[in-house]
């Protein structure tokens, strides 16, 4: 396990290889910005993405314009898995297989509306790279509560009298269900961490997902500032373990963390402002709960045949 | 080569002619048998296609959109509940100019579950943006889903070859496999134009964000590719024409020179009002056929001429659009519209649900058409048993 949070934006790596343009239309401080620049410095020019309705059909600009240097296809809402296996198709059918397919997709479709495409992708284990940069809440269409909402959260959906009453969904155990080659988690605060596992996924053939926790300062309710720090206390607090899955079965812990209450994480958001001293204790308690789960999981021994 | 086979398969035939290079599906009665045969090509290696397996139609279209965003040959196949579930991505096919080919067999929606023959499902996709062809026998078919693929690549549009769900479907007749090369004369590959397909040499954006200042203009080509498609299908069918001797057109007329009464009439109906009309014509009535093959465009000009000349049309709907009547009939009025002096327009529903259209039901037409003065107001039904 390693603890680097320094963020130098890719070792060595120079502005006329960015392949993210300037002037990109997503709020100050979006984390699902950041977390596309970091993604494509790993995945390089020979990448295809294709985007469903989320922030990223805004941050990339209108037409007549583009906001990579690489092709974007833009699809319907639902659809990223699925477009995504045709575009791959398309790609093998012409003998490019040196091209990666890149869906890019927020949590709404991902978890949400999407689930069923990404699912069926899966399942026939398209060679394709999945990111889902979680934002926690529809924040494209003004924050409204997804299956990926923590539970306690406000959103404009679950107002504060009556905040997200379930538990997050687990997307990467979803995977893992499909026994998926490979499946991990990480945020913007540990560039070096995500990187590694982009190139990761980059050498493995089929199915790949990474779920990318992209703070976002409007639907968080937190200065801009704060955004990478709100990123490392997810991890810190255990909200958002950074782990990777290999073939549904091998666990793997990839950044230790300091184990600090939920309460600060929540301190430094708006959305769980109106929390009290008891709601705070039950996530808490889950939270534990979770963790420990899946540290058992990563010193389970693997299948093998 | 002839050979004896369904109507579904000669679909398959078609595809795999085509060099299709991308396939997506999702089963549903009564198309399944076209995916099956495919996956039987692809797996045997007679066509070298990747076959996705979707888990819906919805994806299917979706998988279809990404392949051919890339300039790939892609084709499905689907029918009714499919093709509602897959709605909204026929119109993001045809708005992002993507020349892809579907099958629709013509199946009822429900409920009641109906597996049977009815126009309404694809009737109700009209304003897509997606050509529509009516098929009444195996052979046209199989030529039409040649045919379809060279049209959409010239227009950049999506084309929906329909036919008629076990009349047609599940049929068995002897159908001419064109040779390769004969198909390949009519549908060289497809190389679509820069700029207008992913390609990392060429980075570009496909559909994204598009503000009202462009929007508009983006429709308007859609519509002028929309009125293209028709003399891109002359052409087309005047090719397979040359190099084969069947011939096709966007409407056809049968013994409608001096006919008082003309019929129009669609897909495996148009078989039986041929023979009726000829029955008809033995006793002396003066009574005429038009057959649509081409729905979207709609082919007014075509119509017009044929019609205006009639003293009463009749149009048989095996699909309804309530609250309005059968979605020819309309489209055909309005066609006639403007037309000073046009004939009435009798509207008749008939054979939902995949009830027959026998002989029987189509001289009732002829004989409620000649009978009465003015059409009947909304819409007649035949065969009611209430
Ligand atoms: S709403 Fe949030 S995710 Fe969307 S662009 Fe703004 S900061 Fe980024």
């Amino acid at each position: 396990m390693s603890r680097n949070t320094v963020v130098p934006m890719g070792s060595g790596h120079r502005v006329e290889d960015e392949l993210f343009l300037p002037g990109h239309l997503g709020c100050q401080g979006c984390g699902g910005a950041l977390a596309m620049r970091m993604v494509l410095q790993a995945m390089g020019p020979k990448t295809m993405l294709v985007i469903p309705a989320c922030c990223w059909s805004i941050i990339q600009g209108p037409f007549p314009y583009t906001g990579l240097k690489v092709p974007i296809l833009n699809v319907p809402f639902e659809t990223a898995g699925a477009a995504a296996a045709g575009l791959r198709a398309a790609l093998d059918a012409k003998g490019r297989t040196d091209i990666q397919v890149l869906a890019w997709a927020g949590d709404g479709g991902t978890y949400d509306i999407g689930l069923q495409s990404l699912s069926g992708a899966v399942e026939r284990n398209d060679n394709i790279l999945y990111v889902c940069y979680d934002n926690e809440a529809y924040m494209n269409t003004g924050v409204q509560r997804s299956g990926a909402t923590p539970e306690g959260s406000w959103t404009t959906t679950t107002p504060v009298r009556t905040p997200k009453d379930r538990p997050k969904k687990n997307m990467i155990e979803i995977l893992a269900a499909h026994r998926i080659p490979y499946a991990a988690t990480a945020t913007i605060a540990f560039p070096d961490d995500l990187a590694a596992k982009v190139h990761r996924a980059k050498e493995i053939r089929g199915a790949r997902f990474l779920l990318i926790l992209a703070p976002c300062p409007t639907g968080w309710r937190t200065d801009s500032k704060h955004m990478i720090a709100a990123s490392r206390m997810a991890v810190d607090c255990n909200i958002f373990p950074l782990y990777e899955v290999f073939e549904g079965d091998r666990y793997h812990i990839t950044v230790e963390p300091k184990g600090t209450p939920v309460r600060e994480y929540f301190k430094m958001q708006g959305r769980f402002r109106h929390l009290g001293d008891k709601e705070i204790e039950q996530v808490q308690r889950r939270v534990d709960f979770e963790w420990r789960r899946l540290l058992h999981k990563a010193m389970q021994e693997p299948f093998s045949m | 080569m002839k050979k004896v086979i369904m109507g579904n398969h000669s679909v398959s035939y078609g595809v795999r002619l085509a060099r299709a290079e991308v396939i997506a599906a999702y089963p549903i009665t009564p198309q399944t048998q076209i995916v099956e045969e495919l996956s039987e090509m692809c797996s045997d290696g007679r066509l070298k296609a990747k076959f996705v397996k979707v888990e819906s139609e919805h994806s299917a279209m979706a998988c279809c959109i990404g392949a051919a965003s890339a300039g790939a040959r892609a084709f499905t196949a689907t029918s009714s509940q499919g093709l509602a579930l897959m709605h909204e991505l026929l119109h993001w096919a045809s708005a992002a100019r993507l020349p892809i080919v579907m099958t629709n067999v013509n199946r009822a929606l429900g409920p009641g579950w109906n597996i049977w023959t009815e126009q309404t499902d694809s009737l109700a996709q009209r304003d897509t943006g997606w050509i529509q062809l009516y098929c009444e026998d195996n052979q046209e078919v199989l030529d039409s889903t040649l045919m379809a693929f060279r049209v959409a690549e010239a227009v950049r549009l999506p084309v929906m070859i329909v036919y008629d769900a076990f009349f047609l479907s599940h049929t068995y007749e002897p159908v001419d496999i064109p040779a390769q090369e004969e198909a390949d004369a009519l549908l060289p590959p497809y190389k679509p134009a820069r700029g207008t397909f992913m390609d990392v040499e060429d980075p570009r954006t496909f559909s994204n964000m598009t503000p009202p200042d462009y929007f508009m203009e983006m429709r308007f080509k859609i519509e002028r590719a929309m009125r293209r498609a028709k003399g891109e299908f002359e052409r087309a069918a005047a090719e397979w024409r040359r190099l084969t001797g069947r011939s096709y057109a966007a409407v056809e007329t049968y013994r409608c020179d001096d006919a008082e009464t003309v019929l129009v009439a669609v897909s495996t109906a148009a078989s039986t009002a041929r023979v009726m009309v000829d029955s008809l014509r033995e006793k002396g009535r003066k009574v005429g056929l038009l057959k649509m093959r081409m729905f979207r465009p709609f082919p007014c000009r075509e119509v017009v001429d044929v019609l205006r000349k009639a003293r009463k049309v009749a149009v048989l709907d095996r699909n309804i659009s309530f609250g309005s009547g059968g979605i020819f009939a309309a489209e055909i009025k309005a066609a006639l519209s403007n037309v000073p002096g046009h004939p009435p327009v009798y509207g008749y529903i008939a054979g939902l649900g995949g009830r027959d259209i026998t002989p029987a039901t189509i001289e009732e037409i002829f004989d409620r058409t000649e009978d009465e003065d003015a059409p009947e107001d909304p819409v007649t039904w035949i065969g009611l048993k209430l």
